[in-house]
C-alpha cells in the first residue's frame, strides 16, 4: 500500500465546474489496493463522471459489500455518504436507504465476488425491482484478498496464475442483468476511460435500476497468460457496439457523423444520451436481440463492452409503489399522522 | 513524436529548472536536501565547487534560479533557494580541511589575472590546485572587486568577503593589490602563458543635463560613491537626497543614503516601476525603509544657487507603444515636476572601459567598443588573452562572472597543455535509482504545501542607523528546513521504461498534476492540445516513452510535475522509477588527479 498522501497541489489550468469544484474534490484516500489495480480506474472514472456531471457530493450514497471492489468507495468521493455492508448483502442496503431517501444519488459497488457468489439473490432481486441506482460490478474474475481462487466470472477454460484450467461454468451478470429487468445494462473496461466514463454517467442519470460490468484486471493474481480478464486478453477481445455521449442537455449535434449511426436518447431530467453505433445491427432497445447478440458473441469468443441495453420509458421501484415526491425520512408528524378525528372517521367507516 | 533520448544529459539538466537556469550550473536540489538533512557542511561544499562565493552569493545573487524555479509555477512562488544557500554558509562551521590544498609543484606555468573581482578570482581558484601560478592584479588594495566596493555592508557584511576571498588567497595568489593595470602590451610582454581580464565595468554613465556642471559638488557617480562608502571615504550626506535611476545599484545607493543622514531620499525612474532592471525584492527593501520609487519622470535639469545644488526638474513622460509593440516616453506636457534636494546620486547605467588596451595589439573590438570574446571560450582574438564578468559582455552579475571564470579556467588550461580550447570537457552525469524497498524512496517526497518564508529582518530602527548593520537575519535553522522541505526534488526524475509498461493507466489515475497521458502519436503542436492537462508551456519538454502494445505513446508534461513518486509508487511493474539526477559541470582537475 502507499503510504504517502496524494499530495493537495493540484495542476494550475484544473477546470472547474458548475459547482466550483475541481475533479480533485470528487477523490478520496489514496488507495490500498495493489499498485496497477484495475478497480483504481474505475474509481478515478466514477470520480471523472461525477465531476462532469455536477453533482453536490453530499447529495451522493456509496454502499459496498465485501471484497477488494467493495474497498474502493474509500478512494473516491470522500465527501459522500457511504455503508460498507456485510458481504453480498449491499443491494438490500441500497433499496432501504433508496426508499428511505430517493434525493440521493446511489451507487453501489460491488465485485464478482460479491454479486456473482454470495450475494446473487440480493443481485438479481435489486435489479428486478428497479431501484434507481448505478449497481457496478468491478469485476477481476478471480478472489484476489484470498490470493487468487477461481470466482464465478472466471471463464470455463481459463487458467489461474498456477496454471489450473477452470471447470466451472461462469455466470455471465450482464445476461442476467438482462433477464432480471434492468433498464439499463452496460459492460465496459477499467482500462478504457473513454468508454467507461460516459457509461457512468449516462447510469447515474438513468432513474431505474442501472448495471455495469466492468472487467478490471488484477495485476496480481489475474494477469497471465491464460486469463481471460487479463489487460492484453480484454484488449484483444473486446468488441465495443457503440459508443456513448452524454450531454447535459439538448444541444445541436455538431460532429459529423454518418447518416443513421447516431441516435439520440432524451432521460427523464432532459438530459440527452447520444449513441454512437459502432456495430452497424446493434439495436440497443431490444432487449431480446441483445441477448441472443451477447451469446452469439461470447461463444466466438468476444467480449462484447457499450451500452447494450437501455429501456428510454423506465420506471423505478418509487414509481412502481406510488410513493410520495418528498423522500420518505423528511416526512414528520404533521404528514404521517391525520389526526384523532380522521382516526374516528375511519373507525366510524369500518363499524 | 521521437521518443526522448533520456542518454542526452540535457534533457534531465532541463527539467532540473534551477540548475539550467543558473549560470554555473549549481546542483540546487542537492544541496537543498542537505540542508534539510542538517548537513550545512556538506550543502555548502556543493555549492562552493559551483560558484565559489556560497556566502556573498546567499546575501546577493541575482537569482536566476528562482524565476525558474518549479515551485512558482505550482503555488504561487519559489523555493527562496538563494537565503537556503546562505543558510549552508552560515551554519557550515569550519570547512577549511575540506578544500583544495596548495599545489605542492607548480608546473611552470604563470597566468596574469586583471582585477580581483569574482572573474577572476574564481579563475585562480580554478587553476592554482592545478599548479598554475596566478598574479592578480587590483587597483583597490584588497581584493573582491565589486562585491567589496559596490555591495553595501549591511547586504553583506566584510567578514563574510573576506572569509570566502581569503579561501582563494589562500591556495597561493600571487596578489598585486593596489597596482593598476596601464598596458595590456605591456603585460603581454611580461611573457604570461595567459592573461585574464577581469576587470568589471568600472564606469559608472553620467548624465549631461544643465547644472550637472555648476553643481558638481553634490552630484556623485553611484558606483563610484558606493566605493567611496565601502573604503570609509566618505561618511554623510546631505539631509535631502534624490537617487537618479531604477537598477539595483540606484537601490544601493538610496539605502546606503538613508543610513549616512539621508532623511528625505527618494528614486527617480524615466519609465515605469514595473520595467525598472532593480530585481523586485530590491526594490521591496528600498520601499520599506520609507524610500519612495517615483517612475516616469526624465530629469531635465540641476538647479543649484552659488555652487551648492538646491533642487532638480523634471519632465513627466507617458509609455507610448508603436506597431511594433516597441516603446518610448513622449512628454505629457504638464508642467515641470521641481524637487528639492541636497545631494543627488546618479545611478543609470554602467559601462565598460578598455583605454589600458592599446587597440594595435592585435585584439578585436566590436562596433560598441567592446573585445569580441568567444561565448563559450572566453578567448579573445588573441589566443592567450581571455575574458570574463562584466569585462566580457557588459555588466551582469556575480554568478555570471562566476560561469565565465569557470569557462575561461578550462580554456587556459586546455591553451596551456596545447590543446584545443574548443573540445570542451564534458559535464559528470549519474542517474540512479532512488528506490529503496516497495514503498520506500531515498528522498523525502512527502510534498509540502507551505507558503514560501520570509527571511527575518533587524529592527528598522537599529539598521538605518549604522550602515554596517546586516538588515537580513538570514534563515534559523527550523525556518531554513521548513523552507527546504517546499523544494520539489526535481532532479529526482521520473524515467520510463516504455517495455515494463502494461497501460494500466495507475499512473494516470494517481498523478496529482495530471503530467502522463497515453494515447495516439502526433505532431508536438497537436498534442499539447489534447492531453489530460493541456501543455501549454512549450519552454518544458514532453517526455515521450514509445514501443507501447497498444501502440499508444506515453506523454509525459515536464511543466509542473511535483516529483512526488506517486507515479513510480503506483506502477506494479516498475516500468516508472524515481531516479537521482546530479550532473556536475567539469573543472580543471587539480594536479594530482591528472597523472
Amino acid at each position: 500500500m502507499t503510504y504517502i498522501a496524494k499530495p493537495k497541489l493540484h495542476h494550475p489550468k484544473l477546470p472547474t465546474n458548475k459547482l466550483g469544484f475541481t475533479r480533485r474534490d470528487y477523490e478520496g484516500a489514496v488507495s490500498t489496493l495493489c499498485a496497477g489495480c484495475g478497480h483504481d480506474s474505475i474509481s478515478a472514472a466514477i470520480i471523472q463522471a461525477c465531476f462532469e456531471l455536477d453533482l453536490p457530493p453530499h447529495r451522493i450514497a456509496k454502499l459496498s459489500g465485501i471484497g477488494c471492489s467493495s474497498k474502493t468507495p474509500t478512494y473516491f468521493l470522500g465527501a459522500s455518504h457511504g455503508f460498507n455492508s456485510v458481504h453480498g448483502r449491499m443491494p438490500s442496503v441500497l433499496t432501504g436507504a433508496n426508499l428511505a431517501n430517493r434525493d440521493l444519488v446511489y451507487l453501489g459497488v460491488s465485485g464478482d465476488g460479491d454479486s456473482a457468489s454470495i450475494g446473487l439473490g440480493q443481485f438479481a432481486h435489486s435489479l428486478r425491482r428497479g431501484v434507481n441506482m448505478l449497481y457496478i460490478v468491478e469485476n477481476n474474475g478471480v478472489y484476489g484478498l484470498t490470493k487468487g481462487q477461481f470466482s464465478a466470472t472466471s471463464d470455463k477454460g481459463s487458467k489461474n496464475k498456477r496454471g489450473v484450467v477452470n471447470s466451472d461454468a461462469a455466470i455471465d451478470l450482464v445476461a442476467m442483468a438482462l433477464q432480471s429487468g434492468a433498464s439499463y445494462v452496460a459492460r465496459s473496461f477499467s482500462g478504457d476511460k473513454a468508454q467507461l466514463v460516459p457509461l457512468i454517467k449516462g447510469a447515474i442519470l438513468h432513474k431505474g435500476a442501472a448495471f455495469i460490468d466492468c472487467i478490471s484486471p488484477c495485476v496480481a493474481f489475474n494477469n497471465h497468460l491464460g486469463s481471460t480478464k487479463s489487460f492484453d486478453y480484454v484488449r484483444e477481445h473486446n468488441e465495443a457496439v457503440n459508443r456513448l455521449d452524454v450531454m447535459p442537455e439538448r444541444e445541436e449535434i455538431t460532429a459529423d457523423y454518418a447518416p443513421g449511426t447516431v441516435e439520440t436518447v432524451e432521460q427523464h431530467d432532459g438530459s440527452v444520451l447520444r449513441l454512437r453505433k459502432v456495430a452497424a445491427d446493434y439495436d440497443a432497445h431490444d432487449r431480446i436481440a441483445a441477448m441472443t447478440y451477447l451469446q452469439e458473441r461470447q461463444a466466438a469468443g468476444e467480449i462484447v463492452t457499450g451500452l447494450l441495453y437501455l429501456d428510454p420509458d423506465s420506471d423505478d421501484l418509487h414509481g412502481y409503489l406510488g410513493t410520495v415526491e418528498r423522500p420518505l425520512n423528511a416526512l414528520a408528524e404533521a404528514e404521517l399522522c391525520p389526526g384523532n378525528e380522521a382516526l374516528q372517521r375511519l373507525n366510524a367507516a369500518l363499524r | 513524436m521521437k521518443p526522448t533520448d533520456t542518454t542526452v544529459p540535457d534533457y534531465f539538466h532541463k527539467v532540473v529548472d534551477c540548475q539550467w537556469a543558473c549560470p554555473s550550473h549549481t546542483p540546487v536540489p542537492e544541496y537543498i536536501r542537505l540542508i534539510a538533512a542538517r548537513r550545512y557542511a556538506d550543502a555548502y561544499m556543493v555549492n562552493w565547487r559551483s560558484n565559489v562565493f556560497p556566502g556573498i552569493l546567499g546575501r546577493t545573487c541575482d537569482r536566476p534560479c528562482e524565476p525558474a524555479c518549479r515551485r512558482g509555477r505550482v503555488e504561487k512562488e519559489p523555493v527562496a533557494i538563494c537565503r537556503l544557500k546562505r543558510v549552508a554558509a552560515d551554519y557550515k562551521g569550519d570547512i577549511r580541511a575540506r578544500l583544495p590544498r596548495p599545489a605542492t609543484a607548480r608546473n611552470g606555468k604563470r597566468i596574469a589575472l586583471i582585477g580581483a573581482g569574482p572573474a577572476s578570482l574564481t579563475v585562480a581558484r580554478d587553476l592554482l590546485p592545478a599548479g598554475y601560478t596566478c598574479v592578480v592584479y587590483d587597483s583597490d588594495p584588497r581584493p573582491g572587486g565589486m562585491i567589496r566596493s559596490q555591495i553595501p555592508r549591511f547586504r553583506l557584511p566584510e567578514a563574510v568577503i573576506d572569509e570566502e576571498v581569503g579561501y582563494i588567497l589562500d591556495l597561493g595568489v600571487e596578489a598585486r593589490f593596489g597596482e593598476r593595470v596601464d598596458s595590456l602590451k605591456a603585460l603581454l610582454a611580461e611573457g604570461y602563458d595567459a592573461i585574464f581580464v577581469g576587470s568589471g565595468a568600472p564606469r559608472g554613465r553620467d548624465l549631461d543635463i544643465p547644472g550637472r556642471k555648476e553643481a558638481a559638488a553634490n552630484i556623485h557617480i553611484g558606483i563610484d560613491w558606493l566605493s567611496s562608502v565601502s573604503f570609509g571615504h566618505v561618511d554623510k550626506i546631505g539631509r535631502r537626497v534624490i537617487v537618479l535611476g531604477g537598477g539595483n545599484t540606484a537601490m544601493d545607493c538610496c539605502r546606503s543614503s538613508r543610513r549616512l543622514g539621508g532623511e528625505e531620499v527618494t528614486v527617480v525612474v524615466r519609465s515605469g516601476f514595473d520595467e525598472m532592471k532593480a530585481s523586485p525584492w530590491e526594490k521591496e527593501d528600498a520601499m520599506h525603509e520609507g524610500i519612495p520609487i517615483l517612475n516616469y519622470l526624465v530629469p531635465k535639469e540641476f538647479l543649484h544657487e552659488k555652487g551648492r545644488l538646491t533642487g532638480m526638474l523634471f519632465e513627466k513622460v507617458k509609455a507610448e507603444y508603436d506597431a511594433k509593440g516597441r516603446r518610448s516616453l513622449v512628454p505629457t506636457g504638464e508642467a515641470p515636476v521641481r524637487m528639492e534636494c541636497d545631494d543627488a546620486l546618479i545611478a543609470v547605467g554602467q559601462e565598460n572601459a578598455f583605454p589600458w588596451i592599446e587597440r594595435d595589439i592585435g585584439l578585436a573590438f566590436d562596433k560598441w567598443d567592446m573585445p569580441i570574446v568567444d561565448k563559450t571560450t572566453m578567448q579573445s582574438t588573441i589566443p592567450n588573452v581571455f575574458f570574463g564578468g562584466d569585462a566580457a559582455f557588459g555588466p551582469k552579475n556575480i554568478i555570471w562572472a562566476v560561469a565565465h571564470g569557470h569557462e575561461a579556467a578550462i580554456s587556459i588550461d586546455l591553451l596551456c597543455r596545447g590543446e584545443d580550447v574548443r573540445k570542451r570537457p564534458p559535464p559528470a552525469v549519474s542517474l540512479f535509482s532512488q528506490k529503496m524497498g516497495i514503498h520506500e524512496w531515498s528522498y523525502d517526497n512527502d510534498i509540502s504545501t507551505d507558503l514560501r518564508y520570509r527571511v527575518p529582518l533587524k529592527d528598522k530602527e537599529v539598521v538605518l542607523k549604522d550602515i554596517k548593520v546586516e538588515v537580513e537575519l538570514g534563515f534559523d535553522d527550523k525556518l531554513a528546513y521548513l523552507e527546504a522541505q517546499r523544494c520539489l526534488n526535481c532532479d529526482v526524475q521520473t524515467v520510463f521504461t516504455p517495455k515494463l509498461c502494461i497501460e494500466c493507466d495507475a499512473c494516470v489515475d494517481i498523478c496529482p498534476m495530471d503530467c502522463i497521458t497515453f494515447t495516439a502519436d502526433g505532431e508536438e503542436q497537436e498534442l499539447r492540445g489534447r492531453l489530460n492537462a493541456p501543455a501549454a508551456n512549450p519552454t518544458q519538454d514532453l517526455y515521450i516513452g514509445a514501443g507501447l502494445k497498444t501502440g499508444r505513446i506515453m506523454v509525459k508534461d515536464e511543466d509542473v510535475c511535483l516529483h512526488c513518486g506517486l507515479c513510480a509508487e503506483r506502477c506494479p511493474t516498475g516500468a516508472w522509477d524515481m531516479q537521482r539526477f546530479l550532473l556536475e559541470m567539469a573543472q580543471v582537475e587539480p594536479a594530482c588527479r591528472s597523472h
